[in-house]
This record gives structure tokens, C-alpha cells and sequence, in this order.
């Protein structure tokens, strides 16, 4: 059995394994990101989570990317740990609006909601999921809020109406848009000289003669 | 002061020898005659004010603050307020935090199912006008879009004082509006 005991091991031990479903794999930061092939995700997620070297046997967490500018726009990131290897691992598919991700709630439970979330808030159509429905909108909310496309304060905006006696829905309408405010951050505007520091480099004017010290007081 | 004798409706006084005194003259009255009289409406709102039960309605960190203006410091139960858990017992409700779109039909529910007379304080920036998420998809600006606002307590979050002083200050609406119905 190899010895899969840093990230770098672990880079060659799965680009062995996966072999021709792995698009790029990459160690930056001590991290590694591995991007595959989004039809063989279930196989390389069960092969680390499995595969005696790797035992990513947690799931922490599975993120939704948007670049809108991209051919096939969304990333769908999962993040393993391997509590007996003491190491993450990140999995990177692409997918765009039509193309559904296969589900890996299979082989982690805790991929249900994770789906159900991407698919709430980007639209990510997970294949073979036993439950994909909206988990944190609205009932009957349209849409997909955290895409790049999607506006900031929505389509809709509830009101209670006094007539029918219920709350009711209605175009969004707002008394003052929304406005940004680009200040030069702190960061960005912070100069090499902090004011004050010229006084530093200039010479120091000799004292004005103080009131004469008595000795010995 | 100005201030009056709740129950019996004379004038009143801040704690102290006058204060003993206007006590010891009911105490008296009800251990001679056996009765007081007082006027109905200073009666009512003395009730109302002194037993002012807050359905428990936390909605995010405001809810925080909330419960520290109920627990030993600032111990909101001194004045009769005490949370209940279900609307049918509560007289005033307290919005603390961000009322969402999804939560405002369960909100309104909770609302409706309240007895009169009831209240409403919103608590808070997120309640009192949508606050940080204003210009949210899925945030309500301000919950008097959705009920009818008596106290709005401004802070972000309010401190627990703040809390306690919009309470009395919802105390004094009661005195001051002084009606049997609303």
C-alpha cells in the first residue's frame, strides 16, 4: 500500500487512480483542487471516499460558483476531509444552466441538502436526487438569487392587504434605488506616507529655551 | 409630577413617606370597609400595563438582546412582562430581527390569533424598515408592511435598555390612550 501521507502523495496517489476523468489537478497554498469530469463525479467521490490511502469520508460542503462570462457558467465544488489522513480535498465539475451534475447523495448523506441548496440558489440541476426541491426561498419563489444575473432586491415584495386579509405579493417597488458607494477603501488608498510621518525625516528645529531647570530641585 | 394613584385615582407620589401613606390609606379603607372604589379605565390600564405578556417572536440576533432584557439584570418580569409562548396568552408582540418574506403569513398568523387588546413593538433596524437588508430579495421592509407597529425601538442591535425603556414607553401609550376598546 503506497504511503499517502501529504498533499503531495496524495496528488500523484488519485491522478493514478482517476486517470482519464481528471481534467487538471493542482497543489496551491497546500491545497489540492482537483477538477474532473462532471458525468464521473459519483465514481472519483467514491473512489476517495473508499480507496483505503484516502477515507475522505466527510463532506463538508458543497459550493456553487457562477461566472457568468464562462461557456458553461457554474462550478460545483465539493470539499472532503479525511479525518483519519488529517487532510482536505477539493472537487471541481462544470456545468452550465440545462446540464444536470450527478447526484452523489448516494454515497454522502449529507449531499441531499447540499444539492437541494445549489439548486435553490443557482439553479444546478442535480440528476438521480431523491428530493430536489427549494430549501431556503420563499415558497414559490422564482428564480435563482445568487446568480450573477439575478437583481439585488428581487421581483417581489410581500405586503399585508387589509381587503383580502392575507399577505399578498406585489412588484417590487422602491422609494430610493439602491446606491453604491465606491470609497477608496482603506486598503486600496492607504499611501507609503502615513501623515505625520514627514515631521520624522525633517530636521528637528532646535527647542525653544525653556524656563532654566534649578539643579538639585 | 402629575402623576396619579392608578387604582384609586388620587393623586399619586414617588416612593417615599407620601407614597406609605396613600398605600396605608387603601390598606385601611379595604380592612374598615372591606372595598375600594376606583375608576374602571385607571383600573383597566393599570391592569394592562402591569401585566403586559410578550409573545416570544425572536427572529435573529435582536432576539439576543430580548432575552438579556428578560433575564436577572434588567429582569423585565418586575414588570409584568413575561414571554408566553403562544399567542392566545400574549398581549404585545416583540419583532426581534429581520422579518423575511417566507416568515410574514406565519407572522401575520401569530398576529391574528393574538387577543385584543394587542401590541406590536418592532425591535430593532431589520424590523423597524428592512435595515441592513433593505434592499434585500427576500426581506420585508420594515414589518409594518405586514402589521400594525406601536413601538419601534431604534439599534442595530437595541441594547437590552433600550428594550426596557420601549417597553415602558409602550406602557405609558396604553395609560396615555386610555380606552377600553380598540
Amino acid at each position: 500500500m503506497a504511503d499517502v501521507d501529504s498533499i503531495g502523495d496524495l496528488l500523484e496517489y488519485v491522478t493514478d487512480r482517476i486517470g482519464p476523468a481528471l481534467v487538471d489537478a493542482k497543489v496551491k497554498n497546500g491545497e489540492l483542487t482537483l477538477r474532473v469530469e462532471r458525468d464521473r463525479i459519483v465514481k472519483v467521490l467514491a473512489l476517495l471516499r473508499d480507496d483505503p490511502n484516502c477515507h475522505f469520508k466527510q463532506l463538508m460542503d458543497i459550493a456553487g460558483v457562477d461566472f457568468p462570462e464562462r461557456e458553461r457558467r457554474f462550478d460545483v465544488v465539493y470539499n472532503l476531509l479525511s479525518l483519519t489522513g488529517n487532510m482536505r480535498v477539493r472537487v471541481v465539475v462544470e456545468t452550465d444552466e440545462e446540464t444536470p451534475v450527478p447526484s452523489v447523495a448516494e454515497l454522502y448523506s449529507a449531499a441531499s441538502w447540499f444539492e437541494r441548496e445549489a439548486w435553490d440558489l443557482f439553479g444546478i440541476f442535480f440528476s438521480n436526487h431523491p428530493d430536489l426541491r427549494r430549501i431556503l426561498t420563499d415558497y414559490g419563489f422564482e428564480g435563482h438569487p445568487l446568480r450573477k444575473d439575478f437583481p439585488l432586491t428581487g421581483y417581489v415584495e410581500v405586503r399585508y392587504d387589509d381587503e383580502q386579509k392575507r399577505v399578498v405579493y406585489e412588484p417590487v417597488k422602491l422609494t430610493q434605488e439602491f446606491r453604491t458607494f465606491d470609497f477608496l477603501s482603506p486598503w486600496e488608498g492607504i499611501t507609503r506616507q502615513l501623515p505625520g510621518d514627514e515631521k520624522a525625516t525633517q530636521d528637528v528645529p532646535p527647542a525653544a529655551p525653556g524656563p532654566a531647570k534649578v539643579a538639585g530641585s | 409630577m402629575g402623576l396619579e394613584h392608578p387604582l384609586i385615582g388620587l393623586p399619586g407620589a414617588p416612593a417615599g413617606p407620601d407614597q406609605d401613606a396613600i398605600l396605608k390609606s387603601v390598606t385601611d379603607t379595604l380592612a374598615n370597609k372591606g372595598f375600594v372604589v376606583a375608576q374602571l379605565d385607571k383600573l383597566v390600564n393599570w391592569a394592562r400595563t402591569g401585566s403586559m405578556f410578550p409573545m416570544t417572536f425572536g427572529l435573529a440576533c435582536c432576539a439576543v438582546e430580548m432575552m438579556h432584557a428578560y433575564v436577572s439584570r434588567y429582569d423585565l418580569d418586575r414588570f409584568g412582562v413575561v414571554p408566553r409562548p403562544s399567542p392566545r396568552q400574549s398581549d404585545v408582540i416583540i419583532v426581534a430581527g429581520t422579518l423575511t418574506n417566507k416568515m410574514a403569513p406565519a407572522f401575520r398568523k401569530v398576529y391574528d390569533q393574538m387577543a385584543e387588546p394587542r401590541y406590536v413593538i418592532s425591535m430593532g433596524s431589520c424590523a423597524n424598515g428592512g435595515g441592513y437588508y433593505h434592499y434585500s430579495y427576500s426581506v420585508v421592509r420594515g414589518c409594518d408592511r405586514v402589521v400594525p407597529v406601536d413601538i419601534y425601538v431604534p439599534g442595530c442591535p437595541p441594547t437590552a435598555e433600550a428594550l426596557v425603556y420601549g417597553i415602558l414607553q409602550l406602557q405609558r401609550k396604553i395609560r396615555r390612550t386610555g380606552t377600553l376598546w380598540r
